[in-house]
Formats: C-alpha cells, structure tokens, sequence
C-alpha cells in the first residue's frame, strides 16, 4: 500500500535521528576525555539495561513515532479500495488538506466553513477552558501549598482526587443529568421559581464546557500545587514586609516562581482539551461543533483514514504550534516545564 | 527618621502554647538593640510581632507612639531581614532591591538610582544587575540589607541574618552592619542567640529566656551585673555553686556551698537562709600564689591553648567541673591530671543571686 520508498524513509528516519544522537554522545565523551561516574549499563547491570533501553525505545519508536510518521504519509494520499493501493492511482495529493479548507477534493470555490469553524471554536474554547482552569486552581493550589495545615491539604486532596476514581464517560453523563432540560438544575431552577421554561444547557455547550473544565481540572491542579509549594514562604513575607499589596506579591512573586507549573499545567489541559473525544460525544449538543468527532467520523463514519490523518495532523501541528507560541510569549522554555 | 518602639506588656500565645510572657520593652529612637537567647525563647516570635506577621495575644506594639493593632506587615514602618534573607530568585540584584519602590509606584529609573545609591552603602556597587545566585554569603546578606534600607523603613528588624555565615565574615559583618546602623540612623532590632554579635554590636541587649525578659541593659551592664541566674550562665563562660546565704552585708553576701563559705556582691532579692548561687567568672578565677590561703581548691583536669590565653579545666570537691583562664604567664605546664589546684578570686568579681523561682 505504502511505496517502499516511503516505507523505508518512516522507518530510516527516527534511525538516523536516533544514531545522530549517538555520535554526539560519543563525540562529546571523546572531546571531554572522561567519563563521569558508572556507565548506564554498570550501574543498572545488563540485563535491566537492555530491558530499559528497549522498552524506551518500544514505547518511543513502535507506540508514537511510527504511527505518526505513516498517518503524515496517508494524509498526503487519496482515499482508495484496498486492491488500488500502490497502483497507479496512489500518488501523493494534497486533496486531504484541501478537502478540510474548502469540502471539496477538487475545487476551491467555497470555504469548508463547518470544518473551519468547529477547528477554530475548539482551539478557542480549549484556551478559554485553560484559563477558567487556572483560575479555578491557582486559588485553591495556592491555599493549599501554603496556607493551609497539613491535614487539611489532605482532606481537599482527597475530596479532588475521589471524582475521578469514576470513568471520565460517567463523570460526562454525571453532567448532562445535572444540566439536562430533565435535569437537577432545570427542576430546581424551576421548583425555586427562578425560571419558568427549562435552560437547555447542552443545545447551549454550557454542559460541554462546563464538563470540559471539570475533566482537566486535576491535570491543572497538581503542577501547579507543586510548584507553589516549593515556594519558600519567607519569600512572601518578604515581598508583604516590603510594603506589597497580596495582588502584587502574587503577580510578581508567586507566579513568576509558579510559571514552570503554571505552562505545564496550561500546556496538558489545553492539548487534552483540544483533543478530547469523551466530553463532546456525551455532552455535545445537537449543533455542538467539536473538532475531535469530526477527526473520528472521517476515520470511522467515512472510513476516509487519509483524510482522518489530515485532520489529526492539522489539529496536532496547530496546537503545538499554539503552545510554542504561548510558552515564547510568557518565555517559558521547554526544560523548565519537565523540571 | 527613626522611631521609639514600645512593646506594653505583650504576651503572645500559639493554642495554649505560650510563646511570649507579658514582655515589656522600651527601644530608643536610633538604637542598636539587640534581643539574645537561646532557640525557643520567643525571640523571633517577638519581632514577627513587631513586623505585623502575629498579631499579640494580650497587649500593644507602639511605634513612634501609635498603636499597630490591625496594621498589616506591608504598612507599618518596619523592614524585616529574614534569617534566610528571602531574596527573590528570580530577580536581578537591582530588582531586589527596587522591589519595595516598585510597590510603591516609583519609576523605573529613580529605582534604579536609588538601588546604586544603596549598593554603594552596602559597599557592592555595580553589582546590580547580577543574579541572586551569582552573589556569595556576605554579598546576599548585603543585598538583604539594601533591599530592606530602600523602603526607608523607621525601623530595621533583623532575624539572625548572619548566622548562615562562617566565622570570619560574621565578624566582619558584625561591624559593617554596626557601621551601616550608624550611618542611616534609624533603630535596629538585632535577634540573636550568639552573645558575641550581642555584645559586640548594640547600645543595649535583652536577654530573653522561656518568653519573658530577663535583664535589658548594654553589654557591660548585661555581662558584669546580670540580674537573673540564667543571664550570668547564658552570656559568657560562668562557674555557678549553689549554696544557701549565710550573711548579707554592705552589699557583699557569704554564700555556705559544698566547697566552703565563698563570698561575693550580693545580687538583688537575697534573702538570708535562701538558696542562692555565686557566679565566678573563669577569668575571675585565679592560682593561688604559694604560702596564700585558697579561697577554693579543685583538681586539674586538663587545659586547652587558646592563644592570648589558656583555658584550665577543674573538678572542684563535689565533683562539678570548672573553668578557668589564665594568662600566658601562668604556670601550669607542670600541672598533672588530678593534681590539686588552690584558687582565689576578688569577691568583687563574684555575684551571688538567689535561685529565681522558675528554676
């Protein structure tokens, strides 16, 4: 189906970035002249060593990189019958990008808006869900890592952590029953006299946003605790005794210290948002524009993979992208992130 | 510029914890003061009350004679120099610096200029645009010191910044801050559990122990006539027997311990028949010159060389060690372990106080 040349170049390239890397190991060990400490094999013993490094590289190689590298190759392929594939037809095209800027493979008279604007609405709304995120954490993070008393930390962490023991399509129906015309709110709403007809949260997305913030809000919580909590706390006091207003000393001494957390946080909440699948199958509205479903129905509903690929590298490249450009924009650089 | 501070009888308690006693202080305008006792004496919990972080359980802090009951930390004329000095990491030595005016709303460039101005005071001038960690010890206790200076506060407060440093610095800190205190004239509040910055740097000395005040005195005051047993233990060497008072008269007291009567100034609050202690200085303590009474007798022990002088170490008759310092003239070379050693001192540089009822 592949071209062998094709074939060859998914399956030779990460080798060739892989043994680049060797070289320069190896070359940067020969102009230092020493070695320090134990090699990885003498300290892990060879057996463990061989496990490790191919477990890594099963992970790394098998799990992500060659898939992704086939999926950049089928996106840039039509859509054929098996028994086509390798033919004469199977030539490189970029109809699949076409097909997602205009809803046609051919001509490019009008915008593919549906597509354009369920891509924009999920990139958007995952920004906003990260900010909402943040504001909801950085408050809670900030009590907890350091104002309140240990067993108090322990007791919210246990009320965070217990929600999410359920199944994150559970936790989804959990909301539409909440918010649904039928739902708790309505009937209450409605009981209280506080509305007359029932607010129909998901024709709305109020649900789906709603959901969406709730699912990632642990993912925002956590790098967030931990690096507020590695704040000392004389520093705040410090920033206080020089005359600081709370606000200032959060904007200037706790956030700046915060920001590897705060990118990481933002970083992990966004991608999953834009690519979540659960939240906006279960809580999506009828008109509901979501971009992942789109990607599946052309995997699944239109059996169309070249076309699934595209979309899933048009969403993959934008968001990182977007996240790169934030991280520059707040000059967060990527080590400080996975520290 | 600067400004009296009063604690009036200030108790501060954590639960039923009571970490501050009823403590009442009276610190000049313009004074080197220092506050010295050991860890947990509620020295620190003290001057985190007079910076506004606690609030006093009972009583009032007065500053220049306004009350800073609900004042927070960020508006009282204080500045706090942590024992870790807390400067921010993240900023560049002039940013720390400027951080006070910052909050104030001072330009950008008249923060800068006032940072260079206090570098130069601090004797680190152009240095402001390194980072925190570029700098060493003593540089970081300076910056400490500037960043604090540039919100022009009336009053410094300063939590053992030096006790992070190694010997020979702490020293020259000692001075150099000693130095700054006098070019800025504002008051300094000194915490310390090290009786050597105490006296060495203030005008007078609190002497802290279990949350309430001792003795407030200066240095001589505090080393020579200390009020209370533990002020006599607590700052420099002393050699306490106890004993119950025989005789009190014209300010001389004969105190009848286990090593014979021993007779000394009378401290304040003695009783005759009360159990007391006398305090010998062990450089009040001398040999006793051949064919002369002693007044006490011990044995050797050992000695240790300490340069201009010599510490000998004693077992007095009751078997509790004593220490004594003799001058390079002494002659003790010839002295074996568990020889006996006859001892005289002036009474003049004895002291007795009565047992406190606390202890």
């Amino acid at each position: 189906m592949t071209h062998p040349f094709t074939a060859a170049l998914i399956f030779a390239t990460p080798l060739v970035v892989i043994l680049a890397f060797i070289a320069m190991a190896l070359l940067d060990r020969r102009r230092r002249g020493f070695v320090q400490g134990p090699g990885f094999f003498q300290r892990n013993g060879t057996p463990i060593a061989i496990f490790l490094i191919g477990a890594a590289v099963f992970w790394a190689l098998i799990l992500i990189v060659f898939p992704q590298l086939y999926m950049v190759d089928y996106s840039f392929h039509p859509k054929l019958p098996q028994i086509k594939r390798g033919g004469p037809e199977d030539i490189y095209t970029l109809e699949n990008y076409r097909y997602f800027l205009f809803g046609s493979t051919r001509n490019t008279d009008h915008w593919n808006t549906t597509h354009l604007n369920a891509f924009w609405i999920t990139i958007f709304v995952s920004t906003i869900i990260t900010i909402v995120n943040f504001a909801i954490c950085y408050p809670l993070a900030y009590f907890m890592a350091q104002v309140a008393k240990p067993q108090t930390v322990l007791k919210l962490m246990v009320l965070l952590v217990i929600p999410y023991w359920i199944n994150e399509i559970l936790r989804a129906f959990a909301f539409r029953i909440l918010l649904g015309t039928g739902g708790l709110i309505n009937n209450v709403a409605i009981a209280a006299g506080l509305i007359s007809e029932p607010v129909d949260f998901i024709g709305h997305d109020v649900a789906l946003y709603a959901g969406l913030t709730y699912a990632y809000l642990l993912i925002m919580m956590f790098p967030l605790y931990n690096a507020i909590e590695s704040l000392d706390r004389n520093q705040i006091e410090a920033a206080r005794d020089l005359g600081a207003p709370w606000w200032h000393i959060h904007l200037f001494v706790v956030m700046p210290f915060a920001k590897p957390g705060i990118a990481s946080g933002a970083t992990l909440v966004f991608m999953l948002c834009a690519g979540a699948l659960a939240a906006p199958l279960v809580l999506g509205g009828p008109k509901t524009l979501w971009f992942t479903p789109i990607v599946y129905d052309r995997f699944f509903q239109a059996f169309n993979w070249p076309q699934g690929s595209a979309y899933a590298m048009i969403l993959l490249l934008t968001c990182m992208a977007f996240v790169s450009l934030t991280m520059r924009l707040f000059k967060v650089s990527l080590s400080e992130i996975t520290r | 510029m600067s400004a009296d501070i009063e604690l009036d009888r200030v108790t501060i308690r954590f639960g039923d914890f009571t970490a501050v006693k009823d403590v009442s202080l009276r610190i000049n305008g313009g004074e080197f003061f220092s506050i010295l006792g050991p860890s947990g004496c509620g020295k620190t919990t003290l001057l985190r009350t007079i910076s506004g972080f606690l609030e006093p359980t009972e009583g009032a802090v007065r500053i220049a004679g306004q009350d800073m009951a609900g004042i927070g930390s960020n508006k009282r004329p204080t500045a706090l120099i942590f024992q870790n000095l807390a400067l921010f990491p993240l900023m560049s030595v002039a940013e720390n610096i400027g951080y006070g005016l910052r909050v104030r709303g001072v330009p950008k460039a008249e923060r800068k200029r006032r940072a260079d101005e206090l570098l130069r005071l601090v004797a680190l001038p152009d240095q402001g645009d390194k980072r925190i960690s570029e700098l060493s010890g003593g540089q970081k206790q300076r910056v400490a010191v500037a960043r604090a200076l540039a919100v022009e506060p009336k009053v410094l407060l300063l939590d053992e910044p030096l006790s992070a440093l190694d010997l020979r610095l702490r020293q020259h800190m000692r001075t150099e801050l000693r130095a700054i205190q006098k070019r800025v004239g504002i008051t300094f509040i000194y915490i310390t559990h090290d009786q050597g910055e105490a006296l060495t740097m203030s005008d007078r000395i609190a002497v802290m122990n279990a949350g309430h005040v001792e003795q407030v005195g200066d240095g001589r005051a505090v080393y020579d006539r200390p009020a209370t047993p533990f002020v006599a233990s607590f700052v420099g060497e002393n050699n306490g027997v106890s004993g119950i008072v025989e005789d009190i008269a014209v300010g001389m007291a004969s105190l009848k311990t286990p090593l014979g009567v021993l007779k000394g100034r009378a401290g304040a609050g003695l009783t005759q028949g009360a159990l007391a202690t006398i305090f010998l200085r062990p450089e009040a303590l001398q040999l006793c010159p051949p064919g002369a009474a002693p007044d006490l007798t011990a044995e050797f022990v050992n000695s240790a060389f300490e340069g201009n002088f010599t510490l000998v170490f004693l077992r007095a008759a009751n078997g509790q060690p004593m220490t004594m310092s003799v001058g390079r003239g002494a002659d003790i070379a010839t002295l074996a372990p568990g020889a006996p050693v006859g001892l005289t001192f002036s009474s003049a540089d004895a002291l007795v106080l009565p047992l406190s009822r606390n202890e």
